[in-house]
């Protein structure tokens, strides 16, 4: 018992040091969406130039599985993930809504579209914010799979590539299909 | 050719350090002197290598040489000077050589000033921390090269980013290092000890100044780091509880409570384990600094080379220093238990009441720290730990034990009076008592903490003065006998209550500049004035300025009270071209009751108004020069020529504890 | 090596903090108040450990207005701080909630306090109990020889 004391110290330093090889493979910045499998939040965003007067709000969402899109002009790994979003477009496999989060300039979301091609289905305007927040967004591009109930049933955080298209994304769309 | 015998020095220190860690050691197993002996030089010529690579990568700094990779990554032909060198640490692989280079530094004193040690003791010290040393170089040589080449040879460097270019931040590291690294002195002393099965008086008094030199510099560092948050981030904030802070504050903790263990040692011959176990935690927290700075398992303002792989090699070698030498602890521990008479109410009873406290502040830090990993490494999801928590829970173990603090010096060693000692504290009473109706009266219904703060501070002020007083028997003897009592008094105990003044003072700081600072942002048009704490602020305007390698705005405030000019503040905002960066630079006017601290921010276009920050920070001065005083006092203490001369042989033991106790 | 060089520019583009702008601030000096402390205790997310007060993020200045919105709108601080955690879980508190997550957190502090101070006082217990041991009772030699002692003592 008394001898049990001293070995304290080094019982304690190696469940901390355990916790310190388990965190390697831990990213401390990953956040958890808390939105998967809860109703799309209520926004309600105006349209940005050029795209007609119809802007995109939760409403617009249930009847059809769909990605909602965080982009930004100002977004460098947007731009990344753009081509294949012109691809999915191409194919026709999904709707694409987008989110056009923290434009300083509001003709910045519109040129951009113009330049790099425009795969969006809505897009909704975010200057301010508030439906990424909603969104429990902290950096763009982020995506969010809806079904059609309207409610969120995955988040994908970072830009989307083919891998990640075929391994995650379109199995929960098909998935979600069949429901 | 420089650049390559940089990196041959390095890898020759890596063969001495590992004939360094293992001759010497059997040599002390047999008893072979000429085996210990080699120790000696092997710590000398590891210190000439590393410090060969250091200058030779420094070389590489200030010709800005690009065709190395190290030095293109972190610095750019048109850095200052200063910054060029302060560059050389300024990175992953630079402050690893940095770190082996002071621990080298720390290894050789020993070896070219311990010669009172006995030879198997300091054999084995050496052998340790040449085994610290022979990990790190491989960490450096295997992950972390700083001599790599790049071909072709950048044209310029990238590294020109302007918050790095600032004096404050330029010496934090080297100061938290020679503070971390210090501690492998105690540490190694503390693992020959454990291979010997013997702490004695002597022990702890050869233990102590590099412990005191160690606490010292780190005590520096951490006011660097506190002192460049306060001026550069522009609202006068000056302690984060984030990660990285946390990571240098605990070895300052344990650090702290090491001091005070290994007095009880010297003067008592008793709490030895602990003492020995307290050498090992604070050293495996000053390598848990160096671990969490470079995994990246934990985010931070500073995480500054988050690197897995890195991170997993010096969590081994971790593994290896801190588990083996408390594996070794949990074997040989039980042997060093003391016997004798352990009252609570004494000195060392005070003492170990500081060591209690200070080890759980140290525990529930890490607890905090460590406790968003804990949580997502067992699926409870992601959480935060932030200031709100660390303020709960650190503040109510400092307050007993700042209190006890002014009380512990007044007893006795054995058996202390504690009735006697509150008696004679009556003067720290009735100060506080004043402190706290003076500090109401100023700041009525302002924070309960502000007042705990500055009564706190008061008692320890005072009571230090209480004692000193007592010690020098003041005023009840003629001034002349005290006189001559304080020329005889030994500079440790001079050393000690320079120390606690030092304390009280940066707890009255912290108290101020929490507690009752003030604060006014709003949209200023030239000419308009703005009262903050009693102070009028008048914004005179601003203009374009253009420094060397920036431009931007500069602003200038005239502040006054009652009428007088008190001082002129021209903030800068800053853009540095190169890397579109905007930086703040704060003015500030430090008067005695608190700071005047004045931000210029952007330009409304429309009505040509400025955004100003303005801010009182009351105190927020005392935070830093207590904390400059505290390291006085720990120099004043290591200056005590017993440490330096009289380090005794065991022989002469008993005499030496009589004398002292 | 990438990676670490991105962290680094994060890490430092979080540092010069402008933090709460004028335009931003509400009239009423009670709610703006509120405000400043429900935002000292929200981390911005993007951020490493800062609370949204103090960062100059872009998504850390929308949350400040959202705050303050949401307060001019009649919230109360809870409804206001539940609102941020349901969309970004308790990783947004910088105080984190009790709750059976944090339990370890917030009671960890207390019980290590207990244990520290309880092996304190077994260090105290045997320290005075080996040095205050009752002597051994007397011989009845000795008690003859000490009665003979205290007779001559008193005759």
């Amino acid at each position: 018992m008394k001898r049990l004391i001293y070995v304290a110290p080094l019982a304690v330093f190696l469940v901390i040091a355990a916790f310190f090889y388990k965190g390697f493979d831990l990213n401390p910045r990953a956040l958890p969406s808390m939105l998967t499998g809860q109703p799309v939040p209520p926004f309600d965003l105006p349209p940005i130039k050029g795209r007609g007067d119809k802007g995109f709000a939760d409403t617009d969402l249930p009847g059809e599985v769909s990605l909602v899109n965080v982009f930004g002009s100002w977004c460098v790994a947007c731009q990344v993930e753009h081509p294949f979003l012109m691809g999915l477009k191409e194919r026709g496999l999904v709707p694409i809504h987008g989110i056009d989060w923290k434009e300083t300039d509001p003709d910045a979301g519109p040129r951009w579209l113009k330049r790099f091609g425009d795969p969006y289905t809505l897009v909704g305007a975010d200057p301010d914010s508030r439906a990424a927040i909603a969104f429990g967004v902290t950096g763009a591009p982020e995506t969010f799979v809806v079904d059609r109930a309207g409610i969120v049933r995955y988040k994908h955080v970072g830009p989307i590539d083919a891998e990640d298209w075929e391994d995650t994304l379109w199995p929960v769309i098909r998935e979600l299909r069949k429901e | 050719m420089i650049v390559e015998s940089g990196h041959f020095a390095l890898v020759l220190a890596l063969f001495v350090a590992v004939v360094q860690a293992t001759v010497p050691l059997i040599g002390a197993q047999r008893g072979d002197a000429a085996w210990m002996a080699v120790a000696r030089p092997a710590a000398l010529a590891q210190v000439f290598l590393v410090a060969v690579a250091f200058a030779c990568l420094t070389y590489a700094y200030v010709t800005s040489d690009f065709s190395v990779l190290n030095v293109a990554r972190n610095s750019h032909s048109a850095k200052p000077l200063i910054y060029k060198i302060s560059g050389v640490w300024g990175n992953h692989e630079g402050s690893m050589v940095l770190w082996v280079l002071i621990l080298a530094v720390f290894g050789s004193a020993v070896a070219a000033f311990g010669g009172n040690l006995p030879p198997g003791l300091r054999a084995r010290a050496l052998a340790v921390q040449a085994m610290i040393a022979a990990g790190f170089l491989m960490f450096i040589l295997f992950t972390s090269n700083p001599f790599e080449r790049l071909v072709p040879p950048a044209v310029d460097g990238q590294g020109l980013n302007p918050l790095l270019q600032d004096p404050g931040l330029a010496f934090h590291p080297p100061f938290l290092y020679l503070g971390y690294v210090g501690f492998s002195m105690a540490f190694s002393f503390a693992i020959a000890a454990l291979i010997e099965g013997r702490v004695d008086a002597a022990w702890a008094r050869w233990v102590r100044p590099w412990t005191l030199a160690a606490w010292a510099f780190l005590t520096i560092g951490i006011g660097l780091g506190s002192w460049w948050a306060y001026y550069e981030l522009g609202w006068g904030g000056w302690w984060f509880w984030d990660p990285v802070e946390n990571a240098s504050f605990m070895p300052w903790l344990a650090g702290t409570a090491l001091l005070h263990s290994s007095i009880v040692v010297e003067k008592r011959d008793t709490m030895r384990a602990w003492t020995v176990l307290l050498a090992i935690v604070t050293f495996t927290l000053s390598l848990l600094g160096t671990f969490l700075v470079r995994s990246g398992v934990l985010t931070s303002v500073h995480a500054f080379a988050t690197d897995p792989e890195r991170g997993l090699f010096i969590l081994i070698l971790m593994i290896i220093v801190s588990g083996g030498s408390l594996a070794l602890f949990a074997w040989r521990g039980p042997s060093l238990r003391g016997a004798g008479l352990f009252q609570p109410v004494s000195r060392e009873g005070s003492l170990l009441l500081n060591n209690l406290l200070m080890t759980v502040a140290t525990a529930v830090v890490l607890l905090g720290t460590l406790y968003p990993l804990f949580a997502d490494a067992v699926g409870a999801g992601k959480v935060s730990v932030g200031a709100p928590f660390f303020n709960i829970v650190f503040i109510p173990l400092m307050v007993p034990m700042i209190a006890a603090m002014a009380v512990g010096p007044l007893l006795s060693w054995k058996r202390g009076d504690l009735g006697g000692a509150m008696t004679r504290l009556w003067a720290a009473g009735v100060a506080v008592l004043a402190a706290a109706a003076v500090t109401w009266w100023v700041h009525e219904g302002g924070p309960l903490l502000g007042l705990v703060g500055i009564a706190l501070a008061t008692w320890l002020a005072v009571g230090t003065l209480v004692e000193l007083a007592e010690r020098l028997r003041l005023f009840r003897e003629p001034l002349a006998d005290s006189l001559r009592r304080a020329a005889r008094q030994p500079r440790a105990a001079w050393g000690m209550s320079v120390a606690h003044m030092g304390l009280a003072i940066a707890v009255a700081g912290m108290t101020g500049a929490g507690a009752w600072k003030v604060e006014s942002i709003q949209a200023m048009q030239p000419g308009e004035t703005v009262t903050v704490s009693g102070y009028d602020f008048t914004f005179e305007g601003a203009g374009p300025i253009i420094g060397p390698n920036y431009m931007g705005v500069g602003g200038t405030f005239t502040v006054r009270r009652g009428g007088d000019v008190v001082a002129v503040l021209r903030p800068e905002k800053r853009t540095y071209p190169v890397r579109n960066m905007p930086t703040t630079e704060a003015a500030i006017h430090t008067l005695f009751t608190g700071d005047l601290y004045a931000v210029i921010g952007d330009r409304d276009e429309d009505t040509g108004a400025y955004v100003t920050r303005l801010y009182f920070n009351p105190l927020v001065a005392w935070m830093w020069g207590g904390g400059l005083i505290m390291v006085a006092g720990g120099a004043l203490s290591l200056s005590d020529r017993r440490f330096r001369v009289g380090a005794p042989a065991r022989r002469r033991r008993p005499a030496a504890a009589a004398a002292s106790a | 090596m990438r990676t670490a060089t991105v962290a680094l520019l994060l890490a430092l583009a979080a540092l010069p903090a402008a933090a709460v702008e004028p335009a931003e601030m509400l009239a009423d000096p009670a709610l703006e108040a509120r405000a400043r402390e429900i935002s000292k205790g929200l981390r911005c997310v993007v951020c490493q450990n800062q609370s949204i007060d103090d960062s100059n993020a872009e998504l850390a200045q929308a949350m400040r207005v959202l705050v303050r919105e949401r307060l001019v709108a009649g919230d109360s601080d809870e409804a206001v701080v539940d609102y941020l955690v349901s969309r970004y879980g308790d990783f947004v508190l910088l105080k984190p909630r009790f709750q059976s997550t944090t339990l370890v957190l917030w009671l960890g502090p207390a019980v290590i306090l207990t244990l520290a101070a309880a092996v304190a006082v077994a260090f105290y217990r045997r320290r005075t109990a080996t040095t205050r041991q009752p002597p051994p009772p007397l011989s009845d030699e000795e008690q003859r020889r000490l009665r003979a002692l205290l007779d001559d003592g008193s005759g």
